[in-house]
């Protein structure tokens, strides 16, 4: 990467997004907090779910093929989660909550490493 | 110790059929479209029974029934409702020891919490709604001297309500016992995760309910809990999970114009004050008891006490003790009454536990014991277990802002009472927490301080009926648990009757 990014996705998981996005058109993330299947990424069709000033836009994901996805968090969760990166995975199993890919039996999950000092620069400016 | 045979062996208490279909209005009803999917144990991983995959039809057909339902359940006596209710109560009662089975295995927590405390609880909220709601009474205002306002309360009718995974019948009761008290028909989703242990209670107490009085449709949340949250018909929407979908529920619900209660988890902290080592004594014992807490339901628990705050003096010898405490707790058979921790509710939960505590690490905590999952060999080696986990670090690091939903605390030390409260109030959430001291002012000063809407003072994880429970800040709006839930489920009609007979002279 020659560009800092907050956030990406992997192979397996972009896969999974192409197949969604077939089926339900364009698709956003939010992240989600707190019980239960929080703490997790709530994949929906675009639009369904309505951010607004109390969500940061942590970036697009870029999937041959298909529309950008953006990825979103609230703010107030961001503030704890600012200085670590993001990539959006994909397991086997079964989420609750109405993300889109659960009766496909996989669930996306998020992994996350530190953010090094001259990504957090990058990202600053 | 007991070890119960899983449901399928002969000699298992509890016995699941192939498949389940929906209940609706009274009869097993095949879902519109004819989909099912597989239901596996966490305990070993293998799928054992199939489930409706539910769509936007079933929904209906549910809604349809509740509907017909609701004028004449709405009517009935206040009597006939609790009668309901006990009869519920005892049914579970008589058959305890089989719904527990049959929770272990769809849920995979330990056997032993299931017969001590799920089922108990549980069995006791129906009496529990069953009492308060012969005791709710109105209200009467005087205006004036001619004019009095009389206060009903009256069901709002048809309510939704969407069940987690981690208490499948519990946290079901928690919303059926004040919505029926109330006088309300339900149309209930059960977590996908867990579909198959509240349509076992179903099958056992189908015949004590009036048809279309509950209603249960499993499904994905995409293709049924959606159509349910966002449908016209529903009165109101009863949801406990996470934030994301609280939100999404909260937008359907203004959609709609109509109330919700939402329980969205907590990041709870447990507060060690330098008091509770004055003696090595059986308060002592407690309060170490207390730290292990964490890993009750594999600390698959809303308000698990997943950040231990340990006052600076006693925190090397508390939390050595503390982790001999954890090092002790039996980890095996979820049928074994020996066990003490069972298996992660499912594959992608125990995924996100590993991936928690990959970035624990990375963030510089350090893992002072377990940060593994367990292989217990045979055939439970499918199954999903994780080692009781505790970290030490710094409350600013993730694994201390989020909820984890795994056997995983935190610890971190304090120096004096300010910091404990700033640091236990430096988070997202405020649902539950823990106080040991032996000191009463300092008890009552900080059970105060804390923004959460439970904190247990010199106890943990107690669930009883008549102590209401729910959260501040992002973990959620209402209160369960206690007969104020009544109000959460009813709207206020009042008459205003003027018995003057004399005009007012306006016109």
């Amino acid at each position: 990467m020659d560009v800092a990014n907050r956030v990406e996705v992997t192979g397996m998981a972009a896969e999974l997004l192409r197949r969604l996005a077939d089926e339900h058109g364009p698709l956003m993330f939010h992240q989600s907090g707190g019980c239960c299947d929080g703490s997790s990424p709530m994949c929906y069709p675009a639009g369904e779910f309505l951010t607004g000033d109390s969500d940061v836009h942590l970036g697009d994901l870029g999937v041959a093929g298909m529309e950008p996805v953006p990825v979103w968090m609230a703010r107030d969760q961001f503030a704890y989660w600012s200085h670590t990166h993001l990539t959006i995975d994909v397991v086997p199993g079964r989420g609750s909550g109405f993300s889109l890919e659960a009766p496909t039996g996989n669930r996306f999950l998020i992994r996350s490493r530190l953010l090094t000092d001259e990504e957090l620069k990058a990202l600053r400016t | 110790m007991t070890v119960y045979q899983p449901p399928g062996n002969s000699g298992s208490p509890a016995s699941f059929p192939s498949r389940y279909e929906n209940w609706i209005g009274g009869e097993w009803t095949a879902p519109a479209a004819g989909g099912y999917f597989e239901n596996p144990t966490p305990v070993t991983g293998q799928a054992f029974v199939d489930i409706a995959r539910s769509t936007a039809a079933d929904v209906e057909l549910a809604l349809d029934a509740a509907h017909s339902a609701a004028p004449a359940w709405g009517r009935t006596a206040p009597a006939e409702r609790a009668s309901v209710l006990n009869r519920i109560a005892d049914r579970m009662e008589q058959h305890l020891t089989e719904l527990a089975v049959a929770e272990v295995w769809d849920n995979g927590k330990p056997v032993r919490e299931a017969l001590a405390a799920d089922l108990p609880l549980a069995i006791d909220h129906f009496r529990y709604f069953a009492g308060v709601l012969r005791g709710q009474e109105g209200s009467i205002s005087q205006i004036d001297e001619d004019t009095v306002a009389y206060h009903f309360q009256e069901p709002l009718g048809v309510v939704a309500q969407i069940i987690p995974w981690n208490f499948p019948i519990l946290m079901a009761v928690w919303k059926l016992a004040p919505a029926l008290a109330a006088g309300n028909c339900v149309v209930l989703k059960p977590a996908e995760q867990t579909p198959a242990s509240i349509m076992y209670l179903m099958d056992l107490i189908q015949d004590l309910i009036p048809p279309g009085v509950v209603n249960v449709v499993n499904g994905f949340g995409t293709e049924a809990g959606k159509p349910l949250a966002s449908s016209p018909r529903v009165a109101k929407v009863a949801f406990t999970g996470e934030t994301t979908t609280g939100r999404l529920i909260m937008q359907y619900a203004s959609q709609n114009i109509v109330p919700v209660t939402l329980e969205l988890g907590g990041k709870s902290p447990n507060i060690f004050f330098a008091d509770v080592a004055a003696a090595p004594d059986e308060f002592y014992d407690k309060a170490l008891e207390g730290f292990a807490m964490f890993a009750l339901n594999q600390g698959e628990v809303c308000t698990c006490p997943s950040r231990a705050l340990i006052q600076a003096s006693i925190y090397d010898s508390f939390l050595g003790d503390a982790l001999e405490r954890t090092r002790s707790i039996q980890q095996g058979n979820p049928l074994d009454t020996g066990t003490m921790i069972g298996a992660q509710a499912s594959n992608d939960q125990l995924e996100k536990i590993l991936s928690y505590i990959d970035i624990g690490t990375a963030e510089g905590a350090k893992l002072l014991t377990g940060g593994e999952r367990v292989d217990l060999g045979g055939a439970l080696s499918g199954g999903y277990y994780v080692a009781p986990t505790i970290f030490e670090g710094d409350n600013s690091m993730r694994i201390f802002q989020e909820e984890i939903f795994g056997p995983v605390v935190s610890v971190a030390r304090f120096d004096q009472f300010d910091d404990a409260v700033s640091i236990a109030n430096d988070s997202l959430y405020g649902l539950g927490a823990g106080v040991w001291t032996r000191d009463m002012n300092t008890a009552f000063r900080a059970g105060r301080a804390i923004q959460a809407g439970r904190v247990w003072t010199n106890c943990y994880h107690a669930y009883p009926a008549h102590a209401a429970f729910g959260g501040y800040k992002n973990s959620g709006i209402g209160r369960e648990n206690h007969k104020m839930m009544l109000d959460h489920y009813q709207q206020t009609k009042n008459l205003l009757v003027s018995y003057s007979p004399n005009a007012l002279g306006f016109f």
